[in-house]
């Protein structure tokens, strides 16, 4: 079937939206940018894919008697072998690279001690793995680099401590390997990943065995189905690295324009806050951007603030949000600049302050830089739509809120679930169009 | 599939013979000031808007621009050093970049720009007030040089109009203390007819030079009215206005321009002939001089040409009809101060501009702020606006700085403007359908 992607790189995460003919999202697919942005385009697509074919899976599945009221639970429980599968995968190149570094020009006399350590490690991460992936664990982060770093660098210690081994060196190979893995693209290919993801599914549903031919048949044929990549647009930060030809590249102020219209068909006004950069877009009925402004010289205030914060507080950055919602009492907060904040955030932690009501003030400096930046835009009008990973933060949505119905007073304010992947829907909506509207006929991917 | 890297800026600069002949007259300038102290010849410094080099011409004084110095500096790429120079003797960040950038280059040594010594100046002339950092400017110069300064007072156009009250304040000016302070510090005797005589040629001059920025209101423009502008404006807004050397100067870009329209071509880029016109854009604020080129490209890669700026009038808005006059000249000198564009109100900014968006046919004002400059970038947001509202084209807003090379965030700025050109080609298809 014929596919329209949408990438946007952005400076801390990489989206990717995969549409069918019919404008319909098929699905979505996310990764960390890494250092490398071309490997994060590509995996931040084949994400978007394999979550196109999940999608593709329910449907046909949909009529499956043996799978009668528990459809959701199964392909949940599919989605995590499936990540389990990816993330051996991974654990395995990782264990490679950081033997091939544990050579004895490095560490001497010590590299035997070395290996046998790492084997250690990583047979206990292999262990530990299917933990990670059961029915509501909690990881920090969807990412290789992150679940493996954090379980690497615990693991490690203890390892280390018990073969009477400098921790440093363990820690060095991990250092040493882990961007060449990040940057490396899986060569296996996804039907074979997702048929031992499904032998786990299976294995966990002792009941479905009699139904097996009745589960497998639909699944293969979705997999056998070609999901073409009729067109491809990419589009923000890193998007003049992306390799492709200017027909297939938006600036993200357009694509955030249209995929906020296309999420909220009456969006007037919509608030990007991104990685580096703040963007107030104004659109009209049509999605067609009629001005918009950005953060300039500096990125104060941008999601990246955040990103610190968490880490001088030593939290995940998903965690910043629920813990400022706790606040009790407002906290002033005056700089937006990321590293005065984190002097601010010492200076109040030491008076005493409770962190949630520090957390809070934050929030609310962030938001008070973006309320700027939209009046240079030209203000906020009905409908507004607030996207990008920040608008998944419920502290910073509220501080918004109360700004909003301060300074505009009552307002729709719309913010979708996927608003981090705004840009790509719009990028995706422009890929469809072009070749709908003939603008490109010719397929060159 | 195109990976490759977008390519720089060439090094071989494509110039025509307007061009060569500007080069010959700034060098032999430069040159000209290296001597002066030791042949013995006086030398004012003194700024560019309002500038009063006609009448500094008539007390055989050569003329120094100290913000010539530093562009220059910045276009060759030594103001980054000076600027440092300046900030370690206790300069702020904050303070202009022009400013600092003389100021290190006085510390080190006072070599120009074309690796030639400046001269000290025997007298410092503020022929123009509004820019309050000019008077500290010239305070720490004088302190340096303890010369003669001259201060002439130039009433802000806060009602958008000169009066027969503020001409008179400025000719009285002139007349009780400039002119005596002109005539004691270099010892000749003022003689209104040589006055009379440049400003002849000086309106000469700017007739060419109107006809020459109103070109761009074709389509194709001929010319880019700011970075091209910038070249210019370069003769008449300092050492040159008066003379033979640039009246000639702007015959001859003239016939090079009416060539150009003859034969349907856009502007000349430092890397040729401009390609498709796509967008015209009106610019507010001035240029970047570190990466003036680069900067350049951006816009001319994209299809982007410059139609009016408001740079290009700082040193004089004569497409409004002001021309220095012969028969009236001290009164034409005051007039000259009194409306060079940093004077003018910002309701008088806003409907120039306003008038230019529509006149030339532009597609969107661009705005580039200098946060360091207090007095042209102070209000822009709102001109902005303001602008847009009235005109229903889009603007767009960014900030570099002048010569502080630091403040030049290339990636930052080409994202901007790929966005603000990729909305203006989403506006004109839809218009278009």
């Amino acid at each position: 079937m014929e596919t329209f992607i949408g990438i946007d790189l952005g400076s801390t995460t990489t989206k990717a939206v995969v549409m069918d003919d019919n404008l319909q999202v098929l699905g979505r697919g996310i990764t960390n940018s890494r250092s490398n942005y071309d490997v994060a385009a590509e995996v931040a697509k084949q994400e978007a894919l394999l979550n196109a074919r999940f999608h593709l899976f329910r449907q046909s599945l949909d009529g499956v008697s043996a799978l009668d009221g528990r459809l959701d639970d199964f392909l949940d429980q599919l989605v995590r072998d499936f990540r389990l599968e990816q993330f051996l995968e991974q654990l395995i190149d990782l264990e490679r690279t950081c033997i091939a570094n544990a050579d004895p020009e490095r560490f001497g006399g010590e590299t035997d001690a070395l290996h046998e350590a790492l084997a250690e490690v990583f047979r206990r991460l292999n262990k530990e793995a299917p933990d990670q992936f059961a029915p509501g664990a909690q990881r920090k982060s969807d990412f290789f680099r992150d679940i493996a770093g954090s379980r690497y660098l615990a693991v490690g210690e203890t390892v280390a401590n018990e073969s009477s081994l400098s921790f440093d060196h363990v820690l060095n190979v991990y250092d040493r390997s882990i961007i060449d893995v990040e940057n490396r693209i899986s060569e296996e290919s996804l039907s074979d990943k997702l048929l031992r993801a499904l032998d786990r599914t299976f294995a966990a549903y002792d009941d479905l065995s009699a139904a097996s031919d009745a589960v497998h048949a639909p699944i293969r044929e979705v997999l056998e189905t070609p999901l073409e990549e009729t067109f491809v647009i990419g589009t923000g930060y890193g998007r003049a690295r992306l390799p492709f030809s200017k027909d297939h590249i938006r600036s993200e102020i357009l694509c955030h324009g249209l995929g906020a219209h296309v999420m909220y068909p009456d969006t007037s006004t919509v608030l990007d806050i991104g990685g580096q950069d703040t963007k107030a877009i104004q659109v009209d009925p049509a999605g067609i951007v009629e001005n918009f402004q950005m953060n300039d010289r500096c990125a104060a205030g941008c999601g990246r603030y955040l990103g610190y914060i968490a880490d001088e507080m030593n939290l995940g950055l998903h965690e910043l949000g629920p813990l400022a919602l706790k606040s009790t009492r407002n906290v002033r907060i005056n700089s937006t600049c990321t590293v005065f904040a984190g002097a601010e955030l010492r200076d109040r932690l030491s008076l005493g302050e409770a962190r949630e009501d520090i957390l809070a003030g934050l929030h609310r400096a962030i938001i008070l830089r973006a309320m700027s930046i939209l009046s240079r835009s030209g203000g906020i009008r009905d409908q507004f739509t607030f996207t990008g990973g920040v608008a998944n933060n419920g502290a910073a949505v509220k501080a918004l809120k109360q700004l909003i119905q301060e300074n505009y007073g009552e307002l729709t304010i719309n913010i979708d679930p996927d608003s981090i992947y705004t840009g790509a829907l719009g990028a995706a909506t422009f890929a469809q169009r072009a070749v709908a509207d003939g603008e490109v006929a010719q397929v060159e991917n | 599939m195109n990976t490759a890297a977008p390519k720089k800026p060439s090094t071989e600069v494509v110039k025509e013979a307007s061009m060569l002949k500007q080069k010959v007259m700034i060098d032999e300038n430069f040159t000209r000031l290296s001597t002066s102290n030791e042949d013995g010849r006086k030398v004012v410094s003194t700024f560019v808007p309002g500038n009063l080099n006609e009448l500094l011409m008539c007390f055989d004084l050569d003329r120094n621009f100290p913000e010539i110095n530093a562009l220059q500096n910045g276009m060759r790429k030594k103001s980054g050093r000076l600027i440092m120079e300046a900030e370690r003797n206790g300069q702020s960040e904050d303070v202009c970049t022009y400013v600092k950038s003389d100021l290190g280059m006085i510390e080190q040594g006072n070599i120009g720009p074309t690796g030639e010594k400046l001269p000290d100046p025997d007298v410092l002339l503020l022929s123009y007030t509004g820019c309050f950092t000019f008077m500290k400017w010239f305070e720490l110069v004088r302190e340096k040089y303890d010369c003669e300064t001259i201060m002439l007072h130039v009433p802000y156009q806060a009602d958008g109009s000169i009066t027969q009250n503020m001409r008179d304040y400025v000719v009285k000016q002139l007349k009780d203390d400039v002119i005596p302070t002109l005539e004691r510090v270099s010892g000749v005797k003022f003689d209104i007819d040589r006055l009379r005589g440049y400003l002849r040629q000086s309106q000469q001059a700017e007739d060419d030079l109107v006809w020459i920025l109103q070109s761009a209101k074709n389509k194709p423009s001929p010319i880019d009215a700011f970075f091209g502008g910038v070249y210019y404006i370069g003769p008449i807004f300092t050492a040159f206005r008066g003379t033979e050397a640039a009246t000639e100067y702007y015959q001859t870009l003239r016939g090079e321009i009416e060539q150009r329209l003859a034969d349907g071509l856009g502007p000349v880029t430092p890397e040729g002939d401009f390609g498709k016109e796509k967008f015209r854009l009106v610019v507010e604020g001035t240029p970047n001089y570190t990466n003036f080129r680069e900067f350049w490209k951006m816009l001319y890669d994209e299809g982007a040409v410059v139609v009016a700026s408001s740079y290009t009038k700082v040193g004089g808005v004569y497409d409004l009809g002001f021309r220095h006059d012969p028969d009236n000249p001290l009164e034409s000198l005051a007039d000259y101060c009194l409306g060079c564009y940093t004077n003018l109100s910002l309701p008088a900014r806003i409907k120039m501009l306003t008038n230019y968006i529509e006149d030339y046919q532009a597609d969107g004002l661009l705005v580039n702020s200098v946060k360091s400059c207090n007095s042209f970038s102070a209000g822009q947001l709102l001109m902005l606006r303001e602008i847009e509202k009235r005109t229903g084209k889009p603007g767009a807003f960014i900030e570099t700085d002048l010569v502080d090379p630091r403040y030049f965030s290339a990636a930052n700025v080409k994202n901007r403007l790929e966005s603000y050109f990729q909305m203006l080609e989403q506006k004109n298809a839809t218009q278009a359908a």
